[in-house]
């Protein structure tokens, strides 16, 4: 049927985004939470997370452009920014987070430019799969059960 | 949010359990937490948990949850980094006011981190991304707070045999196992027979809670000052309070909370000490004068308000009302600074470092903040002065009540800067400045009618300094006037030897009812960062307010005054002289001994005085302790106060207070 046909390509969809490491164990932990009553759960956070970090990402914009950098303002953003990141499971994007900070650990205000660009890549990327999958998944409607990668 | 106790409805089991089946079904948790995802998804996971949520994402939110809904939480989660408050701050707050169990939880896993979580009293760290796995857990902490409650409660028993000394509160529950085992077996049985429905009724977690209102908890203190801190035992508290259906066992773990409460003042005094150094005579003596001889008691409990600031407290104190020399401090003096100090301390210096340790600190430290630099540099001087005479001996006359000293600043500023030792540039603006001033403090707790003596300036820098103003006040014993009625002699560091003031102190402040509300205000206030000072404060003081009714008048005058002023951050001392007032004012509740008598008459003249100035002055000063408070009255309040200084924690349970009124 075309319908699990759908849910096919979603599931496969699905298991490429761990396997190239996108998303994490804890996005799992989100789909857990996903039940009945909130059938929609992890696109909301999803949803929510994009919103929130999109002021985050505008800001440490703004705060690269300052010369000199304030490397402690540009840590602050990012402590959110991760911890935003580390609750949805993006993975990249964490990891990209992490890599930001310890530039500004040291005061290397290059790699932290580089970085920054790196991680508004994998930010846009992450949120383009997702808007993908989430749409496919609506679409299978409500019986998309969490499973674990392999 | 008030889960009609999804505990409530526990069976009771064993005493050891006192958890029903369903537990911890419905367990009310708070959130806190300024990431929206992460709130989000706790919340989800708390919610599928069966737990009873309700999240926040700013911790000036939470606070003001709690507060209004005492009882209304089992525990709180809450974030470490958030823009508006910082989390240990928000921890330490909660600890002091509403002793419940925080959980902290961070992206960040360094151990320092962690560390911090664990001296500033969490019950738990969680790394985040939290799952889900974690927070089944957490109920556990709400259980064992419980279970300590009633170690507590069951210790504290024993002390009414005077076995045991002044039990460091915090370790109380623990102190030795050995000790445990005697106390528990020599008077479990005792205790138990006695208290038996109680602790059948207790079984569930939550035990039924005594209301310590202001004026309970003024009788407390007073009788605990009475029988000196060391002698205070429940069973004699109990008695000499003599309130019918309170027990034993509650004054036990009020007691405990006492102690603890002090030792936390003093701990927090030598750290905040130095930066506020307070002037506290003067404004914020009114209601803080709980609060400070809360503090104080601590302190002079614990002994360990450090020279220099009991120098400095008793400086302030006495300093204020005029110059140096001659200024009759006499316990009214003592009394103010107390006063002052504990709201001072608790305010001005605020979160940081009050919070950390004391909570009676932290609420004096809130109350002054703004004190202009000239003024605390009058603070000091007075403080210094005070200091000095104290030590020395006292200064005889210092009639003017500690707030109005303050107002002397040139005289005193030196002072202060020698004894602040550095913090008093914070007091000095405020002090000088007329909050109380006004008449607020010459009228609150003038008692010696300086009003003249600029009772608003030395004000604000008590508060400041509260911490350690505090500890000198309740070392003051020392306090230079003659008056004093304790007579205790001028050595700041002994407290113990003063035990009599601190009594007498904490009677007479914890007397008035005015001041009992002050105080807690106050503490609520200091927890509160700066933004949401003044509004508290406003609130608060109108609470007091209601309480006198000669009060109210003014209140609402002072209210609006403040409320103008207070929108600034300076608001706070302003409140703080507002509460003052009330404190003063509330003679009516009573116990109190002299203070009530003489912050009657007072306040109803400095009252409306106070109002006018203060609008000014408020925002710079927060002292404004009337002068014409009985100084021996005071000092002998404080003096017992300090002694019998429980913990903070108790007052803030105080249903006295309704903070519904501050806008947040």
């Amino acid at each position: 049927m075309e319908r699990n046909q759908l849910r096919r390509q979603i599931a496969v969809m699905r298991q490429t985004l761990f396997d190239q490491g996108f998303l994490d164990e804890q996005f799992i932990q989100l789909e857990e939470l996903q039940d009945d009553t909130n059938p929609n759960f992890v696109e909301e956070v999803a949803t929510l997370y994009y919103r929130d970090s999109s002021r985050l990402i505008h800001s440490l914009e703004q705060a690269l452009e300052k010369s000199p950098l304030d490397f402690n303002k540009l840590d602050n953003y990012l402590h959110q920014l991760k911890g935003s990141s580390t609750s949805i499971g993006a993975k990249k994007v964490k990891a990209e987070c992490t890599q930001f900070r310890e530039y500004c650990r040291t005061g290397n205000g290059e790699g932290c430019i580089r970085t920054f660009q790196q991680l508004k890549k994998e930010y846009a990327l992450l949120k383009k799969k997702l808007e993908t999958y989430f749409q496919m998944a609506r679409q299978a409607g409500p019986t998309q059960a969490a499973c674990r990668p392999k | 949010m008030n889960l009609s106790n999804g505990k409530g409805s526990m069976s009771t089991s064993t005493s050891g359990a006192g958890v029903s089946d369903q537990f911890p079904v419905g367990l009310r948790v708070l959130v806190v937490d300024d990431d929206p995802t992460c709130l989000m998804i706790l919340e989800k996971m708390l919610r599928t948990c069966l737990y009873e949520v309700t999240k926040c994402n700013r911790a000036e939110h939470a606070l003001k949850l709690l507060r209004e809904h005492k009882n209304g939480f089992d525990v709180v989660i809450s974030d470490v980094h958030m823009p508006d408050m910082d989390g240990f701050k928000l921890l330490e707050c909660i600890g002091l006011e509403m002793d419940l169990p925080v959980i902290m939880m961070s992206a960040d896993d360094g151990k320092n981190v962690v560390m911090k979580g664990v001296t500033h009293g969490a019950c738990d760290y969680l790394i985040k991304p939290v799952r889900i796995e974690a927070l089944k857990n957490i109920w556990q902490h709400v259980v064992r707070k419980k279970k300590n409650e009633w170690r507590e409660i069951e210790q504290s028993g024993s002390v009414e045999e005077g076995d045991r000394p002044a039990k460091p509160s915090e370790e109380a529950d623990y102190s030795s196992s050995a000790n445990e085992g005697n106390w528990k077996s020599s008077k479990k049985r005792k205790d138990e027979e006695e208290e038996g429905d109680e602790r059948d009724d207790t079984s569930t977690l939550k035990k039924p809670r005594v209301v310590w209102s202001v004026e309970l908890h003024q009788q407390f203190v007073g009788a605990v000052n009475q029988l000196g801190i060391d002698k205070a035992v429940p069973k004699k508290i109990l008695e000499l309070m003599n309130v019918p259906g309170l027990t034993r066992e509650n004054v036990a773990s009020h007691l405990q909370k006492y102690r603890l409460y002090l030792r936390r003042l003093s701990g927090q005094h030598q750290t905040s000490l130095n930066n506020s150094f307070m002037s506290p005579q003067e404004a914020t003596f009114g209601p803080m004068t709980s609060l400070n001889g809360i503090d104080l008691q601590t302190l002079a409990v614990t002994g360990q308000l450090p020279a220099q600031s009991l120098a400095t407290l008793q400086a302030a104190g006495l300093g204020r009302s005029t110059a140096k020399s001659g200024i009759p401090f006499p316990l009214v003096d003592q009394r103010n600074l107390f006063s002052f100090e504990n709201p001072k301390l608790r305010f001005g210096e605020g979160q940081q470092q009050h919070l950390n340790n004391n909570k009676p600190v932290n609420l004096l430290h809130g109350i002054p903040t703004s004190m202009e630099p000239k003024q605390l540099t009058n603070l000091h001087q007075s403080v210094q002065s005070l200091g000095m005479n104290m030590q020395a001996n006292p200064h005889g006359a210092q009639n003017s009540p500690l707030l109005m000293q303050m107002a002397q600043p040139q005289s005193r500023g030196p002072i202060l800067n020698e004894s602040a030792g550095g913090h008093v540039p914070r007091l000095p603006s405020s002090v000088t400045q007329p909050i109380v001033t006004s008449g607020v403090a010459g009228g609150i707790l003038g008692r010696n009618g300086n009003a003249d003596n600029g009772r608003g300036a030395g004000y604000n820098p008590v508060l400041q300094n509260s911490s350690m103003l505090n500890y000198r006040l309740n070392q003051t014993s020392e306090l230079p006037s003659n008056s004093f009625p304790l007579g205790n002699p001028p050595s700041i560091s002994g407290l113990t030897s003063k035990g009599a003031f601190p009594d007498e102190v904490n009677s007479e402040i914890k007397g008035s009812a005015g001041f009992v509300p002050s105080y807690d205000i106050f503490n609520d206030l200091n927890q509160h960062k700066s933004n949401d000072w003044d509004l508290q404060n406003v609130g608060l003081t109108f609470d007091a307010s209601r309480q006198s009714n000669n009060l109210q008048g003014s209140l609402d005058l002072v209210h609006q005054g403040f409320s103008g002023s207070q929108r600034s951050i300076q608001g706070r001392n302003q409140s703080n002289v507002v509460k003052a007032m009330f404190a003063l004012g509330d003679t009516d509740h009573g116990n109190s001994q002299n203070i009530t008598q003489n912050l009657n008459p007072l306040l109803g003249d400095n009252s409306i005085r106070v109002k006018a100035e203060r609008i000014p002055d408020v925002v710079t000063e927060s002292s404004f302790f009337p002068e014409q408070f009985g100084q021996d009255d005071l000092m002998s309040a404080l003096l017992k106060q300090q002694e019998g200084i429980a913990p903070a924690e108790n007052q803030f349970d105080f249903d006295g207070y309704s903070l519904d009124n501050i806008p947040v």
